[in-house]
């Protein structure tokens, strides 16, 4: 039976469309005005001349930088999980031991922490570690902060391996780093693709911990960048909706190319 | 292990007096009977749970609808909601900041449409302030919670909706009678989410308002922030970073107790 469809969710969604569909509009129209344009004509009029000097502008105001560090961040974060994450599920999803248990109830409390609880003694650890303003500082914390929700949901996943298939390769005499690598890895696929999407996505997006680890130019992310941009040029609102756009860019490009993808990721992280 | 660490720190630090350069001292209590006393505090306590509040009341009917929406299978459904989901992948900063320049008093969208905005400085008096927090929280959120709700309804088992339709049950009534209770353990899930973000909401704050007018926006994250990293009083903001975990830590628990959520791990839960 199909279900018919829901009028009322579809008038709301409807609303939501035009209440996330707005200010994007007025964030991509903004950024291809003058400075001059925006502050006479105000962000809703279509601009009589359009420019893209506002993005020429952010790189030359040191966004490739910020840009570089990001991708540092969030390539080593992702690398990280994935080093730490598999094996770890793994142990959990088939060991019997008592300690292994323990360790997954501790990364369970792990998710109810919020960062902003422990910022303070972190930036203790981190200064005492020596990494303050050192982007290591920024991926450690970063990648630890992903590791609960991570092993989380690749348990998840692990577990629906049925036990015969484990079966079938013991007979076959598979040692166990060969089941790992030839049965449970590319099994759970999906679960993987979902935790390198969040981690990504987090690192990318991360705000808290470079705005309280980092403090130099060298060392700055994009979102620091954005806020500084709004602290230090507040007037210059065109050339600072062109940074966001361009932060937002890459995540972009692979939202329209693996938004299957990328959904069903956040979906998994959050479900569970 | 670098989770826990820091919260055992972070109970030590809350009786000590560090400026974060030299080592911290031992100074028994006084953070926290000055933290009794201090009227910012109050302030920022009753803030943060309005403010959390006010985000779940707000975000979890929407998403609720945008979520069973999404499950269906109406044509244009896939384009939409992929439009939907974009706040998604904005960083909280992005967001925030772009709502700062779409709401600016002098050349945002506010000063083009008076006849809805009045002065238009929404940012100026602390009710109106703490109504761009929650909105921003709503653009902020809804996605994903609403993702949560689709991936519930999808496991909704079908004959439900067959057999209500032959006792002659209404959409209305299907949506009430079965896909609510059906939805009871994603919206635990979702409202633990939501709890726990409300009660540490930073970003937006510190870009929105700055906590201001005055200390009109300040809540409990966005206080301790400031008594740490700004005035270099982390003992104090220690204090404050152990209250916001001791209470989001008791609301989580007694949610899920509460509804019993603990007792049925078991059930197959939507993904």
């Amino acid at each position: 039976m199909r279900r018919r469809p829901n009028h009322l969710a579809g008038l709301g969604s409807l609303v939501w469309l035009a209440l996330v569909g707005f200010p994007l509009y007025v964030l991509l129209i903004s950024t291809f005005r003058t400075r001059s344009n925006y502050s006479s004509q105000g962000p809703l009029t279509f601009p009589s001349q359009l420019t893209l000097q506002n993005y020429l502008d952010d790189f030359s105001n040191g966004f490739g930088q910020d840009f570089l560090n990001t991708l540092l961040v969030t390539v080593s974060v992702v690398a990280i999980v994935l080093l730490v994450v598999p094996p770890l599920a793994y142990a959990i999803v088939r060991a019997r031991g008592r300690t292994i248990g323990t360790v997954f109830r501790m990364f369970l409390l792990g998710l109810a922490i919020p960062a902003q609880a422990v910022i303070v003694p972190m930036f203790y650890v981190i200064s005492k570690a020596g990494l303050y303003d050192n982007l290591l500082g920024v991926i450690l914390p970063t990648a630890a902060f992903c590791l609960p929700v991570c092993t989380l949901v690749l348990t998840g996943a692990m577990r629906d391996i049925t036990g015969e298939l484990y079966e079938a390769m013991a007979m076959d005499g598979a040692t166990p780093w060969r089941v790992f690598w030839q049965l449970v890895l590319p099994l759970s696929k999906g679960g993987l693709s979902s935790v390198v999407v969040f981690a990504a996505l987090q690192a990318w997006n991360g705000f808290l911990f470079p705005l309280i680890l980092t403090q130099s130019e060298s060392t700055k992310v994009i979102t620091l960048g954005l806020y500084n941009f709004q602290t230090e040029h507040g007037v210059d609102v065109p050339g600072l909706l062109s940074a966001v756009v361009l932060s937002m860019l890459p995540i972009f490009i692979v939202y329209l190319f693996a938004r299957r993808a990328l959904v069903q990721g956040l979906m998994g992280v959050g479900g569970k | 292990m670098f989770a826990f660490l820091p919260l055992v720190l972070v109970a030590v630090l809350s009786f000590t007096s560090w400026n974060g350069v030299d080592a911290p001292r031992f100074n028994g209590l006084a953070n926290w009977t000055k933290l009794l006393h201090d009227p910012v505090m109050t302030q920022s306590v009753w803030l943060t749970l309005v403010l959390t509040v006010a985000g779940v009341v707000v975000q979890t009917p929407v998403s609720i609808l945008l979520g069973v929406w999404a499950a269906g299978r109406q044509r244009n459904r896939a384009v939409l909601s992929a439009i939907f989901f974009i706040p998604l992948l904005l960083s909280a900063t992005a967001i925030s900041v772009v709502w700062r320049a779409i709401l600016d008093p002098n050349f945002g969208v506010p000063s083009q449409l008076e006849w809805l905005f009045g002065d238009g400085n929404l940012m100026g008096s602390q009710s109106s302030a703490v109504g761009v927090l929650t909105f921003v929280g709503l653009w902020q959120w809804t996605p994903m919670h609403a993702l949560l709700y689709q991936g519930g309804a999808r496991a909704i088992p079908q004959v439900l909706y067959q057999a209500a339709s032959i006792d002659g049950a209404g959409k209305v009534r299907q949506f009430f009678h079965i896909t609510l209770p059906q939805l009871r353990n994603t919206m635990i899930t979702s409202v633990i989410l939501m709890l726990v973000g409300g009660l540490t909401t930073f970003d937006t704050v510190l870009i929105l308002t700055q906590g201001g007018p005055g200390t009109d926006t300040t809540n409990s994250a966005f206080y301790m922030y400031q008594q740490a990293f700004k005035s270099f009083d982390f003992g104090a903001g220690s204090a404050i970073a152990l209250v916001l975990v001791v209470v989001a830590t008791l609301i989580s628990l007694a949610v899920v107790r509460l509804s019993g959520y603990d007792k049925m791990r078991s059930t197959t839960e939507g993904l």
